[in-house]
């Protein structure tokens, strides 16, 4: 039991009420966008296009409701989808009923949604509209008017039912045929159970059609009987369609015609010649008539609650953004400037003085972060174009390829969306290209004949995780290393399975066509490795021969902020990206040794890194000798080496700011940022420290 | 010259005039975005001396040059006089370290006089002319020009 718990409660940390709110707004969209296209809709000559937008609508919202489970919603967008499917494949001519309808069902949602969004209960029952498309959807006319005309057998039977049923119920007996076939019958069965909240059938015959090739059934059911019949027809004529209150005596049919004129012994009793034509033409006129009563009921009946489905999107230049990102920057900039005086205060004199900066603080924060969380946007915007891609590659390559994608709505800051998308769109075509075998082969291999490549987004932290997995052949470790050693990199059989995947990054390996041959990869991967790596991310594969590999991208979620580390040398201050930071170890002057007279490496945990002094790198300028220090091992692309400091000042978020926008781009540092102070300090290129060190 | 843009270049112009040491020098009023006390910049490594470093500028980071420096004129001390010239300069903001700013000034055409030629630091090519006003003499700059120079190492 506890297990099972446990399980429950993890299942809960995947909360999707986060995003209902991004659903609702697409709901509204959807729904104001059908609405528009219905209205627009000319009846005589509908055509695809709209049709077709019409249906995504629909689609797209029970696509959304079913996920979070508004099972009502989903329900309702469901026949409405059965329907608008039908009139796109021109099964069915659209008519101005079913145009209502559609709006009528259009209103109903927006208050369903409205009503779920606050939470409150939306107190309509759909049941009757959904039989209602149910049945404009299996081609009959949908007629509301008929439900006065029957509502007297069912008080009159009402009392003579045995079976308990809900309020509103009736216990039918139903007879269908004469049939050609008895199939028919079940699929009238089978269209029965497919509408929600219809109620139920069940044979009374054992499946077995009688003597004269009908079938009979048991309803229960809260339609009214010519809603039935308009459901049935779509299977069968209604004339072979007969219906009568269980225990209320023989067929009393339903129209009210036929209710009055219908002999006793008609519908039931199999030996009749021609069973009884119940008539339940409405006219058409009364039809839109009713449709037209129902419609500003349930048009009132939203109207309060539909105001909160109101678009609530807008477009926003980037530059709007960024102004307010450095405004709310400065703000950040000042408030610290403002809590560092304020310390200087008197606490008992000041109380209020100091109340209001830690609200000031507090709030600041709070801003930015919002702020922050304006540029962020979501993954789709990427993933967008992947299908189209890979539909293109499998026609080009004779690969049957399939996409899945996982975690669409990771949110990622929209500069890094645009740089990442070049990458990406690297590696899945790597993946089709040469992870992903040939029909034939893979077959071979007892694997699915489609291959798949998996695109999935998550975040991690401060970070976002970016996965592009394939079930293709995956790597040959001995392959890979053997072309390393062809190309003269310095492999040995000790690497780590990480290490040997890494080769495929290495520069000499991506342009050769015949790597093709090898490990099916690294067309240009040192490329993408330099891009994401650019971008303070970093890449990983992992591999598994035969069966696929997936190489992982993490990059921070944006690039306006970075942890950093704040480093002092003399007197001017230094960010490290902690992200490249991997120790830091207190020094003495006699841990350095020096090479071959100017090169010095220190010893740390048994390996020997080369040292760069930070102030003879950059110049700064000292007034007294320092000796020791801090040294800092930092790692970036493969490397380590150990930087000298004076002193650790902290570590924080930094904002970065470019430095080429009005200066240009300085050897070593890679953008600047604005301490606490106004200050502004340099943020050290740490790949370009690396390289300057090793080459 | 089309009467058109004789008219142009007859109106008076307005300008900034600073000193550097015992000279006065103007720029056009349009380039200039604000001034500014002096503030100690974050030197950058390996750079002129005469680029004193960037500032933080309400959250643009903006680079400093020194024109006493550029010029080898003046004392280049700082004191509480010290003013930052922040120029505008379309695709670029960047500050100008001046002794003092003195005002700003119509000239008409007429009060400019073409520049002799001269040996100098500053190439005469960025001279635009020499205004006068009463006794006194502004050299006046092309100053999007000259920033733009590979020698202010500034791009």
């Amino acid at each position: 039991m506890s297990d099972t718990h446990t399980s429950e409660s993890s299942g809960d940390v995947f909360d999707l009420s986060q995003f209902h709110g991004v659903f609702y707004e697409e709901a509204g969209e959807n729904l104001a966008n059908m609405e528009t296209l219905l209205l627009e809709t000319d009846e005589s000559n509908a055509d695809d296009e709209s049709l077709n937008a019409i249906f995504r609508c629909a689609h797209s919202i029970k696509g959304g409701a079913a996920t979070f489970g508004f099972q009502d919603v989903a329900d309702l967008t469901h026949v409405m989808e059965t329907l608008l499917d039908r009139l796109r494949r021109r099964e069915l001519a659209i008519t101005s009923a079913m145009i209502d309808t559609l709006l009528e069902s259009g209103d109903v949602l927006k208050h369903l949604l409205a009503s779920r969004q606050s939470g409150t209960d939306p107190g309509i029952d759909c049941t009757e509209l959904v039989a209602r498309i149910g049945a404009l959807a299996h081609g009959t006319v949908a007629a509301p008017v008929a439900v006065p005309a029957t509502e007297t057998p069912v008080v009159a039977a009402a009392s003579v039912v045995a079976a308990p049923t809900a309020p509103g119920e009736r216990v039918l007996e139903i007879a269908i045929g004469p049939l050609d076939q008895p199939k028919f019958a079940e699929n009238v069965v089978e269209l029965f159970s497919e509408i929600p909240g219809l109620g139920t059938i069940e044979p009374t015959d054992d499946g077995q059609p009688d003597a004269s090739q009908t079938r009979h059934f048991r309803v229960v059911s809260t339609v009214t009987d010519s809603d039935l019949l308009d459901l049935f027809s779509f299977h069968v004529s209604r004339e072979q369609v007969s219906i009568r209150e269980l225990g209320a005596g023989p067929a009393p049919a339903l129209a009210p015609t036929a209710a009055h004129d219908a002999d006793p012994t008609f519908g039931l009793f199999d030996d009749l010649p021609t069973p009884v034509a119940i008539e339940v033409h409405a006219p058409e006129a009364l039809v839109v008539a009713a449709a037209k009563a129902e419609l500003p009921r349930s048009a009132d009946r939203s109207a309060p609650a539909s105001a909160n489905l109101e678009s609530s999107t807008i477009r926003v230049p980037t530059e709007k953004v960024d102004q307010l990102i450095n405004l709310v920057g400065e703000m950040v900039i000042t408030q610290a400037m403002l809590a560092q005086t304020g310390r200087g205060l008197d606490a008992v004199v000041h109380q209020a003085m100091a109340t209001a900066l830690t609200d000031l603080e507090r709030n600041t924060r709070l801003l930015q972060e919002a702020v922050m969380a304006i540029r962020m946007i979501p993954m789709t915007a990427v993933f967008n174009r992947f299908p189209r891609m890979l539909r293109d590659l499998s026609g080009r390559l004779g690969k049957k390829l399939e996409l899945h994608t996982i975690g669409e709505d990771t949110e990622l800051d929209k500069g890094l969306i645009e740089k990442i998308t070049d990458p990406l769109t690297h590696l899945v075509r790597n993946s089709a290209d040469h992870g992903i075998e040939m029909p034939a082969d893979r077959i071979a291999a007892g694997k699915p004949e489609h291959g798949t490549v998996t695109l999935a987004a998550a975040h991690q932290g401060g970070s976002i995780v970016i996965e592009v997995r394939d079930d293709g052949r995956g790597l040959n470790r001995g392959k890979l290393l053997a072309k390393a050693r062809e190309r003269g990199l310095s492999v040995s059989d000790s690497m780590t399975d990480t290490e040997v995947y890494g080769l495929i990054f290495a520069p000499g390996f991506s342009t050769a066509a015949e790597v093709t041959d090898v490990s099916g990869r690294g067309v240009g991967m040192d490329v993408v490795k330099r891009n994401i790596t650019s971008l303070g991310g970093s890449v990983e594969i992992d591999s598994v021969e035969g069966q696929g590999m997936r190489v992982s991208v993490r990059l921070p979620l944006t690039l306006a902020i970075m942890d950093g580390m704040s480093v002092g040398v003399a007197d001017e201050t230094y960010i490290v990206p902690l992200a490249s930071v991997v120790e830091s170890i207190h020094m003495t002057a006699s841990d350095v040794k020096s090479v071959g007279g100017t090169g010095r490496v220190v010893e740390v945990r048994n390996e020997y890194l080369p040292l760069m002094r930070l102030d003879e790198l950059f110049d700064v300028p000292r007034s007294v000798e320092h000796s020791g220090g801090i040294m800092i091992v930092v790692e970036a692309e493969g490397g380590r080496i150990a930087l000298l400091v004076d002193d650790l000042i902290g570590q924080h978020q930094v904002v970065v700011k470019n430095l080429e926008a009005n200066y240009r781009k300085v050897p070593g540092v890679s953008g600047a940022t604005i301490l606490g102070d106004g200050r502004v300090a340099l943020i050290l290129d740490v790949s370009w420290l690396v390289r300057r060190v090793r080459h | 010259m089309n009467a058109r843009a004789n008219a142009l270049a007859e109106r008076p112009r307005e300008y900034l005039t600073f000193r550097l040491g015992e000279e006065e020098y103007g720029i056009d009023i349009l380039k200039v975005q604000e001034i500014r006390g002096y503030e100690q910049p974050t030197r950058i490594a390996n750079a002129p001396s005469f680029i004193k470093g960037v500032v933080n500028l309400r959250g643009v980071i903006v680079p400093i040059v020194d024109m006493r420096l550029k010029f080898g004129l003046g004392s280049a001390e700082y004191n509480d006089f010290t003013v930052v010239i922040i120029l505008n300069l379309g695709a670029r903001v960047v500050g100008m370290v001046v002794d003092s700013v003195s005002d700003v000034m119509e000239l008409s055409p007429d009060q400019i006089r073409d520049t002799p030629e001269i040996d100098s630091v500053v190439d005469s090519s960025y001279i635009t002319g020499l205004g006068t006003l009463n006794d006194r003499m502004l050299i006046l700059i092309a100053i999007e020009k000259l920033m733009g120079t590979a020698e202010m190492a500034l791009a």
